[in-house]
This record gives C-alpha cells, structure tokens and sequence, in this order.
C-alpha cells in the first residue's frame, strides 16, 4: 500500500493548484507569475503521478515526463520574453503594462 | 510514514504560500525550491521513485537554475522590492483569493472521495516507464521533442535580437 | 533487389535536392549542376533496370514495397508504401527520363543565375515529389506527393520573385490548384470512409465487389476528377497555367507540360476501375475534356507570346487526355501522355533556347526568319511541331492522337433510358481540334523561323542544350511506332506492356477514320501556310481590335470571371473583417442613440428628456462596462479563465 493515499494526494494537489492560482493572479510582476505557474503545473503532475499509483499505470509518470518537458519549455520562452522586456525599457516587468491595444 | 507524509505535504503548501508571497525574487525561487524537494519526498512515497529524481534534477535543478540566472541579469534591487510591497497591499488578495477559494472548494466538492486502498502491489519501476514511453507513447517523444526544439529556438531567436539590440 | 531499389529511386533526387538545398551558395553553379543530374541521373538508371525487371516477369506481376506504417487507428489504416506496376513503369521511365534531359539541359540555360542552387533544389525535389506521387500504392501517400509538387510548382513559378508579376503568377496556380486539393481531400476521405483504407487495391476491390454505394462511388469520382482537372489546367480551372510561364522555361518544360499537369490523367488512370462505375462522371470528363482541347486550341492561334502559345497547347493536349479518359480509353490517354511529354518538352527547351539567343524575346511578331540564323533549332522547333500537330507516320504524336480518336468513336454514354450522349460527336470535336492544332503551331513556326527576319539572334546555342535536343526529336519522331493503329500492322507494344493479358479487340472501327485523322493535320498545315508560310502571307499580323480576337487572347475572358466571382468577394471580407462591421454596428447605435437623446434633450420635454438621459447614461455605462472586458491586461485575462472555470464547475457540480 502507498504511504500516502490518494485522496489526499488529490487534495493537496487542488491546495496547490489554488496557490499557485492565487499567484498568478495576484502578483504583478512577471518573474512571479512564471513560477506560480510553474507551481500550478506541479500540482497537476502530481495529480497523474498519484492516478498512476492508485491504478497502478506507467501512463501516470509518462504524463510526468511530459509534463516536466512542458514546464522547462515554457520557463525558458517565458524567461526570455522577461529578459526581451526588461532590456526594451520595461525594467518594472508590470504585466499589466502590455496593454497598447487597449482592448 | 505517515507523518512523514503530513509533514511533506505542508512543507509544500507552506513553501508555495510563501513563494507567492515574497518582494524578493530571490527569496521567492529559495523558497519554490523547498518546494519542491517537498514534493519529491511525496512522489517517493507514491511509489515513483524516477519521477522524483527527474523533480529534483530537472524541475529543482536547472529550471531552478535558469530562474536565478535571469533574477541575476534582471540586477534588481532596493527600489524594486519597494515596488513589489506597493504592489502587494491586502486589498490586491480580496478579490483573487476569492476566486481562487471557489475554484478550490467546488474541486474538492466534485472529487467524490475514492475508495480504500488496493491490496499490495509493486511500485513503477523507470523499467515500466520507459518500456511504455517508447512503446506505445513514442510518437508522444517526438512531438515533445519537437516541442523542445522549438522552445529552444524561440528562445533563441528572443534572446539574440535583444543581444542585438543592445 | 527491387526492394532495394525501389526506395532508392525516390531517395536520390531527395537526397541530391537537400544537399544542393543545404549548400545553398557554397557550391559553384557547374557543381550544383553536376548534384543535381547526378541525382536525377541515378534514379534514370535505376528506373530503367526496375522496368526491365519487372517486364521480363510474370504478366500481372507488380513489385510492392511497404516502408512504414503510418496510420493505424480502428477502421482505418494508411501506410507509406510504394508499388510498381505496368501504369507506373510507363510514369516513372517518362519522369525520370524527361527530366534528366531538362536537367542537362537547365545546367547550361541557368549557369550565369544567382539563384541556381534554389533552382536546382526545388527541380530534384519536383522529381521526388512526381516519383512519390507516381509510385506510391496508398492514396494517402499520393496526396503527399501531389502536395509535393504543387509546392515545387509554386517555388519554381515564383523563382525570380523580384517581380511581383511572377510572384502574382505563382499565388494564382497555388490558389488554383489548392481548391481542386480540397475537393481531392474530399473524394479521399470519402473512399476512406467507405473501404475503411486508401491502399488502391483495396480501395479498388471494394468498389468493385459492391461494398461502396453507388452514390458514395459517384461523389468520389466526382470530387477527385475536380482535383485532377484542378492540377492539370481544365476547364473551369485553366486560368493559372499560361499565368505559370512566368517561371524559367526549363521548369516550364518540365512541370507545367511535361509531369505535373499530368499527375490529374495518371491519378485518373489509375483508378480507372473507379471511374467506370460512376458514368455521369465520365460523360462530364469528356465533355469537359473535349471543350477544353477546343478552347485552348482556339486561345492558342491568337496568342503572341510564344511560351503562351506552347502553354494554351499544353491545356489542349491535356483536353485530349481527359476526352481519351472520359471514354474509357485510358491506355491511350497514358499513350499520347508519354509522347506529348517528348514532344512538348523539346518545343519548351527550343523555345527557350531560342528566346535566350534573341535577348528574352517572346513576342512572335517580332522574331522571324530564324531558319537561317539558327538552323538546327529550327529544325528541332519544326520536328516538335508536326508531332503535335500529328504529321501522320513519322511523327510520334500521330499514333497517339490516333489511338485516342478511335477509342472516342467507338465510346458511348448511357446516362438516362432516353438520354445518351454518343462518342461520334465527341470525336468530331476531337478531329477539329486536331486541325486547330496543326494550324496555331505551324502558325507559330512560320512566323517565328521563315519570313522578313527580325531581331538579330547573337551566340551559339551549347552543346550541353543541343544533347537534349536532339535525344528529345528522336523520342518525338519514333516513340509513338511501339502502337500502330488497328488498320496498319499489328504492333501494340503499349497496350501489351499496360495491359498484357486483354487481347487488343476494338476492331470495329471502319478503315477510314485512320484516313481522317492522317489528313486533318495535313489540311491544317497547309492551311497554315496558305495563310502565314508563302512569301508574301495574307495574315501577317491577326487584327488586335476586333473584340472576338480580344475576347480569345484574354482566355476567354475567365480572368475577369473569377476576379468577379472569387476574388471580390473575397476582398470584400476581409474588408469586412478588417473594418469589424460588428464595432461599426455597435457605435453606430450608439451614435444614433445619442444623437437621438439630444435632440429628445432639446426639446426639452421633461419626461422623455429623464428617461433620454438616463438611457443615455445606461448605454455609456454598459459601453464602458464592455469596454473594461478587454483591457490588454494579462492577469484580468487570466481572472476571466477562472470565472470561466468556476462557472463551468459550478454547472458541473449542480447538474
């Protein structure tokens, strides 16, 4: 038997998810949200790692792999358009400042 | 066990709460490293044991990595952390948070709880993970390839223009 | 062996246009050249030893190759595999061989391009894309190779994109034919659905053993000879291929008259069990088939530009092809396909030599009496011509035109009990179009090599242009004595290789249609000549005002059509959408509400002037309320995914 079963693998994972949900919205600066959303992604891998456990599929850590992969992709996109910004005269890293549009 | 396992899972809460909750990036990714150790202790006692190895080399290690890299290029300092606290005034949580505790509580109201636990059973081995990654999930590794590749000239291709520029 | 060679074929001008692609500007012209022949040369040989393989086999025998699976779900299955029959024996020796030559030839017509390593690589990968296209034994993996060389199509079209002519010329055949694509997606998907694979065999079976319905069967006829006339330039989809000669003569030899805009008649061809099952397809191929060889004879005598009048030919020709299919007399629309390939091929490269020792003149008016300037091509340009025009005997195209003429006759359409549509009619126009075509290209040829001399032709045509040359006049003169006609000496060699076990026994034609068709090109050269060849001629130059003469040069005016049928519509979307008629809407009732409340507000009638107001104020509100929705801020994006989320959940969670 697991040591840690899996509603409660469940439920910490929507803990999770909400904190890191929570952070995205709230925090302004970019840096911020990229690592809430890195918090969100990890909540959602340990969703398909614990499914895996409890029904006992590889499929679960394969989703992982790929999940990891994901994450690493978007941290470096997302770093890079950090760095872009911040060299371009947007040194506050304001997410809320890319609005030219103005909807 | 158990208790090992409590003690993980609040590490883990407790270190995502504070990572949302920094002025300073740096403390912020420190914290997001505890993080993340705390979860791998977890995916340890979930039985997968590789997928907690890649967490801390790959997630802990160098995205982790990646990130202090740029906090370092970004070179902030006193002002900015005075920044973020203006930023961060209570009144900025009211409204997130809310939904964010909607969100949570109508999740844990649809997860109906599952049944008990199953008999004994072998953990996952990497064996069992790797003879199904490249068996049936093979086409799966090359789009995830692709998608690396892409990811990495797109950064590429983001980062040179701003070498350029300078 | 085979199983070797077979993949081999396709990977060596693959192989050869990825590095002349990848070495894009390393590699001098001469070797880039070199790559490129090498390349194609291999798969020359290679297909030669593949053909006499499999023709010194069993009769039916054919060589399958399966590479990979591909597609594997429940109720269907693709693969990428390739196969090699009698049909594709005739394609692959025809592409590689052609090519080859156009290839040796395009070494010296490009040399001094900047340019030549893109040319190089988009031809030898045209040559992979034709070879997948032709071999493959999938449906699915054809379609690759259609695609395959409508994007070389494009790229070679578009080659010297600083003039937004040629781009323009290259979008248009893209545009073309990507709809017939769409309708040739269509006509496969819904085979796929009904046989459950694209494999042809398979495909084949189904519908012969009656497990397609007769209306699926019907459809996907239908929709698939859309694609193949979309590719091969027929009515209603002729507009882009004279537009296509925007693109370097070679690749005008080589695609746009040689293979490609026969890809539509090979597909045809091949899935010709198909077609016999749905009849009102047929009938609509020959009808469309025949008027298309009519108008784009008639286009032709009035062109000139001598790359349009070789171009209008081409869509002729290949209306002879579609006629010979529609009739069900495939093996001669594969006959007179292979020798039209030789012959307009070596009218192409003659053009294009002679267009380049006259400083890029096209207009015919103005060349002339070149017989003496350059003896040799016109010999070679004159040699083209009667194979075209059919000059019985000695010329290839005779032997085709033939074999199609009397599979026309003896062609009959039952497509209601009352309503029948019978060959003989079809035949007339067949033989009238054959006096046209005898009449524009001795048109063409009397008034650019004999006549008043006009512009002064400089240089020396090379010895690397002439080899071609001269290999494609032996092909035009003797590729078509491997099938005589039924009245002369039983020599069939062609239906033999295609199809060895039927007995040739169409034998009921009478013995004068032969006579017929041997006079009609003759009447047409002389005709010709009456009025362009004699010393003094009595048309020099054809009246450019009468409308008629206008109407025809023009393509019969189908530019203009589209342009009022597809393409203003069109520009009138995205006008539509780029003006966003909604915004328009939305402000506009806000204009006239407010102008509304103003002039209520003047009045000054107490009541209404409250309820103006407050009306007024409502709609600013809600304006600024909408307004607040997309206010380009990221994280309140974000808070809209989550009320989004909540609210889904909470219907999730209530339900």
């Amino acid at each position: 038997m697991p040591a840690f079963p899996f509603n409660d693998t469940v439920l910490l994972a929507t803990v999770l998810f909400s904190v890191g949900l929570t952070g995205v919205l709230v925090r302004r600066n970019m840096v911020f949200m990229l690592m809430s959303l890195d918090i969100m992604l990890n909540a959602a891998a340990l969703v398909f790692v614990g499914a895996g456990a409890r029904w006992h599929d590889a499929v679960g850590q394969v989703m992982f792999l790929l999940i990891l992969a994901l994450a690493a992709v978007e941290t470096a996109v997302g770093l890079a358009i950090i760095l872009r910004l911040h060299a371009q005269g947007r040194p506050t890293l304001d997410a809320d400042t890319g609005n030219l549009l103005q909807g | 066990m158990h208790a090992l396992a409590l003690l993980a899972a609040s590490v883990t809460i407790i270190g995502a709460i504070m990572v949302i909750t920094r002025k300073v990036a740096v403390h912020a990714v420190l914290y997001l490293v505890v993080t993340l150790l705390a979860l791998a202790a977890l995916l340890v006692m979930l039985g997968a044991s590789f997928a907690a190895m890649l967490e801390i080399i790959i997630y802990a290690g160098a995205i982790m990595v990646l990130f202090v890299f740029v906090i370092m290029m970004l070179n902030l300092g006193q002002s900015d952390s005075a920044r973020e606290k203006e930023w961060l005034r209570p009144r900025a949580w009211l409204g997130p948070g809310i939904l964010a505790a909607i969100v949570c509580a109508e999740l844990l109201y649809c997860i109906s709880p599952f049944s008990g636990s199953l008999p004994t059973i072998p953990p996952i081995t990497a064996h069992d993970v790797g003879l199904s990654l490249f068996g049936r999930y093979v086409l799966m590794v090359e789009l995830v390839s692709f998608l690396l590749l892409s990811g990495l000239i797109s950064a590429f291709h983001i980062g040179r223009n701003w070498m350029e520029d300078r | 062996m085979g199983e070797i060679l077979l993949p081999l074929l396709i990977l060596s001008p693959l192989a050869a246009s990825l590095v002349v692609f990848v070495s894009a500007g390393r590699l001098s012209a001469c070797a880039v050249g070199t790559l490129a022949c090498t390349g194609v040369g291999m798969s020359a040989v290679i297909s030669v030893i593949l053909s006499v393989m499999l023709l010194s086999g069993p009769a039916t025998g054919t060589l399958q190759v399966m590479l990979w699976p591909w597609i594997h779900i429940a109720g269907f299955s693709a693969d990428i595999a390739f196969m090699l029959d009698r049909i594709s024996v005739v394609m692959i020796l025809v592409v590689t061989i052609v090519g080859l030559l156009i290839h040796i030839y395009a070494v010296s017509y490009m040399h001094d391009d900047p340019g030549i390593a893109r040319f190089f690589g988009s031809m030898t990968l045209f040559i992979a894309s034709m070879l997948v296209l032709v071999l493959a034994s999938d449906l699915l993996c054809l379609f690759i190779g259609w695609e395959g060389v409508g994007l070389c199509s494009y790229l070679l079209i578009g080659f010297w994109y600083d003039t937004p002519a040629n781009t323009a010329a290259a979008r248009k055949a893209f545009y073309m034919t990507r709809m017939g694509d769409a309708a040739l997606l269509c006509g496969l998907l819904l085979l796929a659905t009904a046989a459950g694979s694209l494999h042809i065999g398979t495909v084949l079976a189904a519908v012969a053993n009656g497990q397609v319905a007769l209306s699926a069967v019907n459809m996907a006829a239908l929709f698939i000879l859309i694609g193949a006339l979309a590719k091969s330039a027929q009515i209603p989809f002729q507009t882009w291929l004279p537009d296509a000669m925007a693109g370097p003569t070679p690749t005008s030899a080589l695609i746009h008259a040689a293979t490609m805009v026969t890809a539509g008649v090979y597909l045809i061809a091949r899935l010709h069990d198909l077609f016999v099952m749905a009849v009102p397809v047929m009938a609509l191929m020959a009808v469309l088939g025949a008027l298309t060889l009519l108008m784009g004879a008639c286009t032709a005598l009035v062109q000139s530009d001598l790359k349009r009048i070789l171009a209008w030919s081409t869509i002729s020709q290949l209306g002879y092809m579609f006629l010979a299919l529609g009739c069900g007399a495939w093996q001669a629309a594969l006959f007179h396909l292979m020798t039209h390939a030789f012959f307009k091929a070596l009218l192409f490269l003659t053009a294009g030599a002679v267009i380049v020792r006259t400083h890029h003149e096209q207009d015919i008016f103005r060349l002339g009496g070149l017989r003496h300037a350059m003896p040799g091509l016109a010999a070679a340009f004159i040699t083209g011509a009667s194979a075209l025009a059919g000059v019985p005997l000695v010329t290839a195209g005779f032997y085709s035109k033939e074999m199609i003429l009397s599979g026309v006759w003896a062609a009959h359409f039952r497509l209601t009990h009352e309503w029948t549509l019978s060959g003989h009619v079809l035949w007339g126009i067949g033989l009238l179009g054959a006096f046209l075509s005898a009449l524009y290209i001795f048109r063409c040829v009397f008034i650019v090599f004999f006549g008043k001399s006009g512009t002064t032709a400089t240089g020396r045509t090379s010895r690397l242009m002439t080899i071609p040359l001269s290999c494609l006049c032996v092909l035009s003169l003797c590729g078509g004595i491997i099938e005589m006609p039924m009245t002369f000496p039983p020599l069939h060699l062609f239906s033999a290789l295609l199809d060895p076990t039927l007995p040739p026994s169409h034998a009921d034609e009478p013995g004068w249609l032969v006579l017929v068709g041997a006079i009609v090109p003759l009447a047409g050269l002389g005709v010709a000549w009456v009025l362009w060849g004699r010393p003094s001629p009595i048309m020099r130059e054809i009246p450019g005002q009468a409308a008629v003469i206008r109407f025809a040069r023009t393509g019969g005016g189908m530019d203009v059509v589209y342009d009022h049928l597809f393409v203003q519509p069109f520009r009138f979307l995205t006008w539509l959408t780029r003006h966003d008629i909604l915004d328009h809407a939305i402000t506009g009732t806000g204009r006239l509400t407010q102008a509304v409340s103003t002039s209520v507000l003047r009045s000054r009638t107490g009541f209404l002037d409250i309820l103006t107001l407050g009306g007024r104020r409502g709609i600013r509100s809600a304006d600024h309320l909408l307004g607040q929705i997309h206010n380009g801020r990221v994280r309140w994006y974000a808070a809209w995914i989550v009320g989004g989320l909540c609210a889904g959940l909470a219907m999730a969670v209530l339900a």
